[in-house]
């Protein structure tokens, strides 16, 4: 073509292309981020992300579960038979080894995610060897202060975090 | 010979649509259109005013709220580039209202407990539907959560013309309308007699007037500045995210500017030999 | 013109691959190598312009459709309460969206009118314009589709007047109705048929585009001048680096006046009363289309009886599949046809005046000049460009497209 012939290919290195494609980068890349963060959750769900639980009904021995971000949260008012059990278990008989006292604020509330570390099921309460949770996909049992003693399962229940906020009151995330 | 054919028929459809204009002029002249009044959000870099978004909203909480339900969430009043209350003013606001649980009680039954600020604000006492509304007020009093945008009034040609165009653009009709309808009660013998209300014949009684509400700030407590204050807070209310949007908006015009700039003087450069 | 591509990968992958499935060698001979005629205008533009809206319609749309639920009773909400408020930069997609339709409409006219002007139409681009007129009517249905998914009470307003159209059909019309509803009236059967049908219409949109261009590959453009390529050498010049960067600027200006109506009027031209929710027991007091359907409705309601309103309706879009055969005159630019030229803007001039028309309340007068207008409308394509056919004394066509060009720049050396 003879346009194309009497024409020399435009040098890469001019700097007006060079500036024209990189502010056009930018603006790409500026564009793209509204349409991914609009995936992240929105400002109603983050309302949700925190919520405040009444202690105050639960009778000792029972396990309450409470829906925190979009999952279970088991909040035990723990026996002392319970508490004890937890507190004299031996570290190194232990899968993901943790003391009962790093797991809990106050002895007598157990409070931990009711999420299974296997693969996402609910354990069921009370149940298992352990008679702390028993999760009947695949047969993890956990102790009385939700760490895993038995079965697939690699890691303790998760502890969210949380504070109480006063003598019946706790505040989870 | 077609030429002239065109021009006649040309100036024929003109002078058919002036009469039509003017026909149409006259019939609206009692309906007089509400005055633009000036506002903080409006302009090109304009955005809410927090010290009158809260007045706003005492004279919604005080006077609206009592028949007008607005479906927002308390959580919004403490966001960026809203009135912008503490999270310990929002939550203690939330608390004194009593909002029906989403999900029923251990027992199933649906109950009422204080609102957090994830909540919406509660529908009016009484009137837990717009039907019940309607049985008592004649017609439900509408949402206040979009009144702002879903208000506007016609501002014919050639004006419509110019509210589009940068450094003229109108956005504000519905706070106009707002201000106009709180500001129309002329008629001292007929309460439901609006000035700006299209037909005049407005089921609202006037729900306003001069030291209704004590603002804390020291603003005059005059009708306008009242209808004013709603007005803005309604507005912000219906387009929460408005100065983001502006600021937002501003950067991309000056990037979109550049970059345009770029690419004329690029294609410039490309085409220089073609010709 | 676009023959067999000689294009040839450097890498030995890109033989491999190419010799398989020669798809970069398609690219290369569509947006590369493409004989593109030197003496085009910005109004070559819009078609770059279009691609880029359909683009963003279709991605801001995938998006809403994350958010949004098409049910009577959330769909409302879910747009002006979750979207618009709580979805990070919801507000300013939905915005996007419903201002894009608006865009793209606009580009979409300016690329008709020039189509009309320049005689693009006509041997060989009859098949090509006719599939632009087949993606004319599909915009037209997926905006009325989405239009209605807000279910604003304009969104209701509208879904009951168009679908009730269909009413004027004589015996059948009642019944079709209801099939069209899934019920006796708008509600949210209908709502969900709609929802699904805008996201499909996008996709069949996209799909004639392919044949579009496909078809104006074979053909190669239309110019200004509107003689065809005879030396491809002196006449064209390659689509990269030329059209690619000049559409990019273009693309670029429409993006400010996009951003404009985003972040600066994004309610101008939507309609208020859609921020009402639907009330089927209540219609707004002033039930008007979106701007780009005005001059459609100002016809429909220029005809007092139904039927024919329906028909007229119709016409109105369909006799633009027609022209290439109405239009007879050889010479296809309106540079070059003085009389047609003016009869052009005469009708872009009734077009903006039906618009208008059709954004006001009707009355007696209102009626009349609709009446006047849609005859215009109407006797342009089938009066006027026939007679013009053969009476029309046209200017003298330059030889080649290289000619016009030297012709415009005397002192330029090609």
């Amino acid at each position: 073509m003879a346009a194309a012939t009497t024409i020399e290919a435009p040098n890469r290195r001019d700097f007006l292309f060079l500036a024209t494609g990189a502010v056009g980068a930018v603006g790409v890349a500026a564009l793209a981020w509204p349409f991914i963060d609009q995936m992240n959750p929105d400002a109603s769900t983050l309302a949700l992300s925190s919520i405040e639980v009444d202690i105050g009904a639960i009778p000792v021995g029972q396990i309450v579960t409470v829906k925190w971000r979009g999952g279970p949260v088991f909040v035990r008012h723990r026996t002392a038979k319970e508490i004890e059990e937890a507190q004299n278990v031996q570290l190194s008989e232990l899968r993901d080894p943790q003391t009962d006292a790093q797991r809990v604020q106050k002895p007598e509330w157990l409070i931990v995610s009711g999420i299974c570390t296997h693969l996402g099921c609910v354990p069921i309460g009370h149940e298992g060897k352990y008679e702390g949770w028993f999760c009947p996909c695949h047969g993890s049992m956990y102790d009385t202060s939700g760490r895993i003693r038995q079965g697939p399962a690699p890691l303790n229940l998760a502890v969210p975090e949380y504070k109480f906020l006063s003598d019946t009151k706790v505040k989870i995330g | 010979m077609i030429r002239f054919k065109t021009k006649a028929l040309a100036s024929a459809a003109l002078a058919f649509a002036f009469a039509g204009g003017v026909a149409l002029a006259q019939e609206t002249a009692e309906q007089p259109k509400p005055p633009r009044e000036t506002w903080s959000f409006g302009g090109m870099t304009g955005g809410f005013d927090k010290a009158q978004l809260q007045r706003g909203f005492q004279v919604y909480k005080e006077v609206c709220s009592s028949c007008h339900p607005m479906t927002i969430p308390f959580r919004t009043l403490s966001q960026p580039g809203g009135p912008e209350f503490t999270e310990d003013q929002v939550k203690a606001l939330a608390a004194s209202y009593q909002v029906t649980s989403p999900e029923p009680n251990e027992k199933g039954e649906i109950f009422k407990r204080p609102g957090t600020p994830a909540d919406n604000f509660p529908r009016p006492d009484g009137y837990p539907n717009d039907q019940a509304a309607a049985a008592t007020f004649g017609k439900a009093p509408p949402d206040m959560n979009l009144l702002a945008k879903a208000r506007k009034y016609e501002r014919g040609f050639p004006w419509f013309v110019f509210d589009a165009l940068p450094g003229l653009q109108y956005q504000e009709m519905g706070a106009d309308y707002i201000h106009a309808i709180l500001n129309g009660y002329t008629h001292p013998d007929d309460l439901q007699w609006n000035l700006y209300y299209p037909g005049h014949k407005i089921a609202m009684p006037q729900p306003i007037s001069d030291g209704a509400v004590e603002y804390k700030d020291g603003t005059p407590k005059t009708l306008d500045n009242y209808s004013k204050d709603i007005a803005a807070f309604l507005s912000w209310v219906a387009e929460p995210n408005l100065n983001e949007r502006r600021r937002m908006g501003l950067g991309v015009m000056i990037f979109m500017f550049v970059l345009a700039g770029l690419l004329y003087f690029t294609k410039k450069r490309v085409w220089e030999k073609a010709h | 013109m676009s023959g067999p591509s000689t294009y040839v990968p450097k890498s030995a992958i890109g033989r491999w691959f190419e010799s398989r499935l020669p798809v970069m060698g398609l690219m290369h001979s569509s947006f590369v190598s493409f004989p593109v005629p030197r003496n085009l205008n910005y109004m070559w533009t819009f078609g770059a312009i279009l691609s880029f809206m359909l683009i963003a319609q279709i991605i801001t749309g995938v998006v809403l459709a994350m958010h949004y639920i098409p049910s009577a009773t959330e769909a409302f909400t879910s747009i002006n309460d979750n979207i618009m408020r709580d979805v990070n930069y919801g507000w300013l997609i939905r915005y996007m969206h419903t201002n894009g339709a608006s865009l793209f409409f606009l580009a979409c006219y300016f690329h008709m009118l020039r189509g009309l002007y320049y005689g693009s139409y006509k041997a060989p681009r009859e098949l090509l314009w006719i599939i632009g007129v087949v993606i004319y009517l599909l915009m037209v249905g997926t905006a009325f589709l989405g239009y209605v998914l807000p279910w604003g009470s304009m969104s209701f307003a509208g879904a009951t007047v168009i679908t009730s159209l269909v009413t004027a059909i004589p015996v059948v019309g009642v019944p079709i109705a209801h099939w069209l509803w899934g019920g006796f009236a708008i509600g949210g059967p209908t709502l969900t048929r709609f929802f699904s049908l805008h996201y499909l219409l996008p996709f069949v949109i996209a799909a004639m585009v392919g044949l579009h261009v496909w078809a104006v590959h074979v053909t190669g453009q239309n110019n200004p001048d509107g003689v065809e390529v005879q030396n491809a050498e002196r006449d064209t010049v390659p689509f990269t680096p030329y059209a690619t960067i000049k559409d990019l600027f273009a693309v670029a200006v429409w993006f400010i006046l996009y951003a404009w109506l985003i972040f600066f009027i994004p309610n101008y031209l939507l309609d208020a009363d859609n921020y009402n929710i639907a009330n089927p027991l209540v219609t707004p007091a002033h039930v008007v289309p979106e701007w780009y359907l005005l001059p459609f409705y100002a016809i429909l309601r220029a005809i007092p009886n139904k039927l024919m309103g329906v028909i007229a309706l119709l016409a109105s879009i369909v006799v633009l599949a027609f022209i290439p055969w109405l239009d007879r005159n050889p010479v296809k630019s309106a540079k070059y046809r003085p009389a047609y030229r003016l009869f052009f803007w005469v009708f872009v001039a009734i077009c903006i005046g039906l618009g208008w028309i059709g954004s006001q309340e009707p009355n007696d007068t209102m009626s009349l000049v609709a009446r006047i207008l849609t005859a215009g409308y109407f006797g342009f394509f089938l009066v006027i460009m026939p007679v013009l056919s053969f009476t029309e004394k046209t200017k003298p066509v330059p030889v080649s497209i290289a000619d016009a060009v030297l012709a415009k720049k005397p002192a330029a050396a090609a």
